[in-house]
């Protein structure tokens, strides 16, 4: 039941990962195999432990003082919570795109080129803000004003600029945490679009509470419960014919 | 109470602010005017070039005016990254236990001590135990002190106040710590920072009191060249003309005090071009 239908490589996976804040334990014994070039959506209600199991992936828990956990994530065949894993190594290949979009209060080109360049980034930085702009769709809207503030772009471009900015690091992995929230019904439907071509390069987890954004763009859902991993399978089976009676009433919207 | 008085009251609150203000302004201007019309006809060239004199004519700034230069440049140099050493570490690195708190608790006690104390320990500590007698290194180290507790809490007041979605972005990079803080939060916070450092420095330049107990003396009739000279500073010398009884040396206090306020305008001018530069990216 926690396996995906498809039968393809995966590239993320906790396994019996349960997550504490001090004593009081918000994720349990999730295993959960991600698949590659696929988009996963988490869903389940508010405070079910979406953006902690999220924030876990890429270790950006580590600077809450009270975050412990038990269980392993294995990523490119390693624990990254392992004594020969590095945190920031990590967050390099699993970027992040938050809730609300939070460019630095620098350039556009600066947003994008601040990551590589302090990682020791070899190439040619136009090129690399170039592309990065173009795959996250907003290359034609900022072309002519790279210098500019990126806090003046809309919240809809801020958005992007931020999914560029990961982009620009090459990972392997985007987690999404709602990054539609914010935003109004046509900006959200741009990045719901960019999503579903970023598929190709990259393997996209996306938390969301919005079903039918989990059912419009996903591959995979997984449906969290009060911190249980009450069911994860192909989206369509999901929400068509779930296995579980608490999935099937909450994608009828019948609590959450 | 009925819509009439709750009027009324309204009425009364707003012009009991009006007049308060109208008031600080007034003040303010009667103050210039005054300082203005006595000391006008003492400021030239000569005034900004000559070394103080016993004969009023004769008599300039210029000691004092290179002297406050030297003593406000020796402060920034040692107290800016003494205070921003302090706040970055207090507020990014220190843990928060019990000593940070006891030394967050003396920050706040030691901004707000007189400053004639920081004299006396400038008087014991610089100019007597090391020995840098009534130098330019006493006056700044003293003023050093002064201005450190001011700087480290604006500082670190705009360092918190850098939101935590920015640290966030760049972590989620794989930005390393010492990176997020240098590029990202300094950054952000600068604005902020130079306002604390210009309004300290501007009291420090105004300070009277603790270099006159570390001895910086009104009769200098030359210029400090190194930070181990005896100097004098615009407040002292303007002090010391205020204090004769002959009406010329009033009036070349008042000279004094109109080049004292262009020198804090330029210092405060130049620190809101440099915040409007740094703020061009902030929305
Ligand atoms: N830093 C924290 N310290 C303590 N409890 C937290 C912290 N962050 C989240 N929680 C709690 O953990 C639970 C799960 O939160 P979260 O992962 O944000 O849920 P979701 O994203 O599904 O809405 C909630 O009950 C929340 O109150
Ligand atoms: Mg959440």
């Amino acid at each position: 039941m926690n396996e995906p239908l498809t039968n393809k490589q995966i590239s993320l996976e906790t396994r019996d990962l349960s997550i504490s804040y001090g004593d009081k334990r918000v994720v349990q014994q999730v295993s959960l195999k991600i698949s590659n070039h696929q988009v996963t959506a988490v869903i389940g209600p508010s405070g079910c432990g979406k953006s902690t199991l999220l924030r876990t992936m890429n270790r950006m828990n580590d600077f809450i003082p009270n975050f412990s956990m038990e269980g392993e994530i294995i990523f490119q065949g390693r624990n990254i919570y392992g004594p020969y894993s590095d945190a920031g190594t990590i967050r390099q290949k699993i970027g992040m795109v938050f809730q609300r979009p939070n460019p630095f209060p620098k350039s556009i080109y600066k947003n994008i080129i601040w990551g590589p360049k302090i990682n020791g980034y070899q190439g040619d930085l136009n090129d690399l803000a170039e592309d990065a702009l173009k795959r996250a769709a907003l290359w034609d809207e900022v072309k002519d004003r790279l210098n500019e503030s990126a806090l003046r772009l809309s919240g809809g471009q801020q958005q992007r600029l931020c999914i560029a900015r990961a982009i620009a690091m090459n990972p392997e992995v985007i987690l999404m945490d709602e990054p539609c929230s914010a935003l109004d019904p046509s900006a959200t439907a741009r990045i719901e679009d960019l999503i579903k071509e970023l598929r190709d390069n990259y393997t996209i987890v996306i938390v969301t509470h919005n079903m039918q954004q989990a059912a419009r763009i996903s591959d995979q859902t997984a449906f969290l419960y009060e911190g249980n991993l009450v069911e994860y399978g192909v989206t369509k089976k999901i929400f068509t014919q779930p296995d579980e009676k608490k999935t099937e009433d909450y994608i009828t919207g019948r609590f959450g | 109470m009925n819509r009439k008085q709750r009027k009324l009251k309204e009425q009364l609150f707003i012009w009991t602010c009006r007049v308060a203000t109208w008031m600080a302004v007034a003040i303010l201007f009667t103050l210039l005017f005054h300082v203005v019309r006595e000391g006008i006809e003492w400021l030239d060239l000569d005034f900004l070039d000559s070394f103080p004199s016993r004969k009023p004519e004769q008599a300039g700034i210029k000691s004092a005016l290179w002297g406050s230069v030297w003593l406000i440049g020796l402060t920034a140099m040692i107290s800016i990254p003494l205070s921003l050493g302090s706040a970055l570490y207090l507020e990014e690195y220190a843990p928060q236990n019990r000593w940070t708190r006891i030394i967050e608790i003396n920050l706040a006690n030691l901004a707000g001590m007189p400053s004639i104390l920081y004299g006396l320990l400038g008087l014991a500590v610089f100019v007597r135990y090391f020995g840098l007698e009534s130098s330019l290194w006493s006056g700044s180290l003293t003023l050093s002190l002064l201005v450190l507790p001011v700087v480290v809490i604006a500082s670190k007041g705009a360092i918190r106040s850098v939101p935590l979605s920015i640290r966030e972005g760049a972590y989620a990079l794989g930005a390393r710590r010492w990176q997020v803080v240098l590029y990202q939060v300094l950054p952000s916070a600068l604005p902020g920072i130079m306002t604390g450092i210009i309004l300290a420095l501007s009291r420090a330049m105004g300070e009277t009191a603790p270099l006159i107990m570390v001895g910086a003396l009104s009769y200098i009739a030359f210029l400090p060249e190194s930070p181990s000279d005896p100097f004098t500073v615009l407040p002292v010398q303007i002090y010391n003309w205020a204090a004769r009884p002959q009406d010329d040396f009033h009036g070349l206090a008042a000279g004094g005090i109109i080049v004292l306020l262009v020198l804090l305008l330029t210092l405060n001018a130049g620190a809101v071009f440099i915040r409007s530069k740094l703020q061009r990216y902030k929305s």
